[in-house]
């Protein structure tokens, strides 16, 4: 199982090169947002993808356009980019469609934003005749990866999986696994966030966002550190293309990375888990699948791209990693947290962590993670495996990327340098 | 004031503009052009046309006379009784 194609707009840049580069300098997304501010939201700042109304015109029509809300934008333009990327002809509108290849593209909270801007206030006027054509094709829960289809004409599976926070990654090892059974030669694989106020509204409600740091948007996102105080929401899209090595040798497309495992699970609740915290024994358990389904020796793996996401979970979650690898912390793999530069973006961090873990493997770099210089005092014994400054990595052959979500879910993936 | 025939077919033509995914079709339309056929309108949309078209002209368009619209002449004829 390889890569061939990765697709990214984050709040920090849209497309490869433009994220490397921001991934490699530090460049945070996270900016003040005004409208937060005038609701009294407690968190003020957020990450939302920039440009998106010069660019959305290059890969939708108006008509399109007419009948899609942000979380549908960022999944095309991403899933555009990955289709691009990996070398496939498009689908002409006439043709038939590529009965090979599908996607599973997941969100988190989907299409809430046109049901609270639109559909309800609506409803509630008494004026249903008045919505249009367009409510359901946009608050339907597969509305990211319905669109997506049609504008790149897929004929395999096409779905939308939804696992909080963990739904990007989730999205990896169900396309991974549908690749493995035959059932499909390649699979679009990953997850999209809009950003709205609705969306953001209820985390700020529940406090878990850090409210601190409005007046220093650059430093508001600070996983790992001493002083987190709450996550950052972001918003975007991240999105790779899956495919077997036979397919993408048969058709000479350039491969990224190889695909060496993954492994999603649940910790029910139990064990210290909850809908909002999670289960050690199912985030160790979620670790060693992975690692096992990859076939590699945990001392293999060089990097480790976090969930990370700067709540009191972080140092946990470091001795999750430690405790599933058997390994002390002085031997645990690097550690990062990409969401330190975007925030966290929800249904969509899992898809554009694992660009960004695929994108560091192919090109060799280990990106730094902001605003830990303050390193939390529980992670001090693992120090000098943090990552702080970005680093060329030529050697860099193995990256283990997971995600952790609401619902107490887990997700781990294995990503290979590929060689021949 | 009333507006003349051209001038509604050329309204109803903006309106259907970015609905149309012929916009060969569309340049070169006429009274007798399809809107589903020659337009290649989607079908689901016609809702959202009528609405525009309701929105544009301050009509009200019952759904039985929206469903008899097939061709831009249609829509235009319906306006102009409409307004008659």
């Amino acid at each position: 199982m390889v890569v061939t194609g990765l697709g990214v707009l984050a709040p920090n840049g849209h497309g490869l090169d433009a994220f490397e580069r921001a991934l490699r300098a530090g460049e945070s997304g996270i900016r003040f947002v005004p409208e937060l501010a005038e609701l009294k939201f407690g968190c003020q700042v957020g990450g939302i993808p920039q440009g998106v109304d010069q660019i959305q015109g290059r890969y939708l029509s108006d008509e399109e356009l007419y009948a899609m809300n942000p979380n549908m934008v960022y999944a095309a333009i991403a899933a555009i980019d990955a289709w691009t990327d990996s070398g496939l002809p498009r689908v002409a509108a006439d043709a038939e469609p590529d009965w090979s290849t599908g996607a599973v593209l997941g969100t988190g909270i989907g299409g809430i934003d046109t049901i609270a801007e639109k559909l309800a206030p609506k409803t509630d006027a008494g004026k249903v005749a008045r919505l249009g054509s367009t409510m359901v094709e946009q608050i339907m829960s597969s509305g990211n990866s319905a669109r997506v289809a049609g504008l790149l004409g897929l004929g395999n599976q096409v779905t939308t999986n939804s696992s909080a926070c963990n739904t990007g990654t989730e999205a990896v090892v169900d396309a991974f696994l549908r690749i493995r059974e035959g059932r499909a030669e390649r699979m679009l694989a990953g997850g999209s966030e809009g950003h709205s106020k609705y969306i953001w509204a209820g985390f700020d409600a529940m406090k878990v966002l850090n409210r601190s740091k409005n007046d220093a948007p650059a430093e508001a996102s600070r996983p790992m550190s001493a002083s987190a105080a709450g996550f950052i929401p972001g918003s975007g899209a991240g999105v790779l293309m899956l495919e077997s090595l036979d397919s993408a040798r048969a058709r000479g497309a350039r491969i990224y990375a190889e695909l060496l495992g993954g492994h999603v699970n649940c910790g029910g609740h139990r064990q210290g888990g909850s809908m909002t915290a999670p289960n050690p024994v199912s985030v160790q358990r979620c670790i060693r699948g992975a690692v096992a389904m990859a076939g590699i020796r945990p001392s293999e793996i060089d990097l480790i791209n976090g969930h990370l996401t700067a709540t009191f979970a972080d140092p946990h979650e470091v001795e999750n990693w430690r405790a599933a690898l058997e390994l002390t912390p002085e031997t645990l793999p690097l550690i990062q947290s990409t969401k330190s530069l975007i925030g966290h973006a929800l249904g969509a961090a899992g898809g554009i962590e694992c660009v960004a873990s695929v994108l560091q493997l192919g090109r060799g770099f280990a990106h730094g993670s902001l605003n830990c210089d303050d390193l939390h005092p529980e992670l001090a014994r693992f120090a000098a495996r943090v990552v702080h400054q970005t680093r060329d990595l030529p050697e860099l052959r193995v990256v283990a990327k997971a995600s952790f979500g609401f619902g107490d879910v887990n997700g781990c993936v294995i990503f290979r340098k590929f060689s021949e | 004031m009333s507006m003349s025939e051209q001038q509604v077919f050329e309204k109803v033509v903006s309106i259907i503009k970015p609905f149309a995914k012929a916009p060969e079709a569309l340049a070169a339309a006429s009274m007798e052009t399809s809107i589903l056929k020659d337009l290649k309108v989607n079908s689901a949309r016609l809702v959202d046309v009528v609405l525009e078209i309701e929105d544009a002209f301050e009509i009200e368009v019952k759904d039985e006379d929206a469903d008899k619209v097939k061709t831009i002449g249609d829509a235009v004829k319906l306006i102009l009784a409409a307004q008659a």
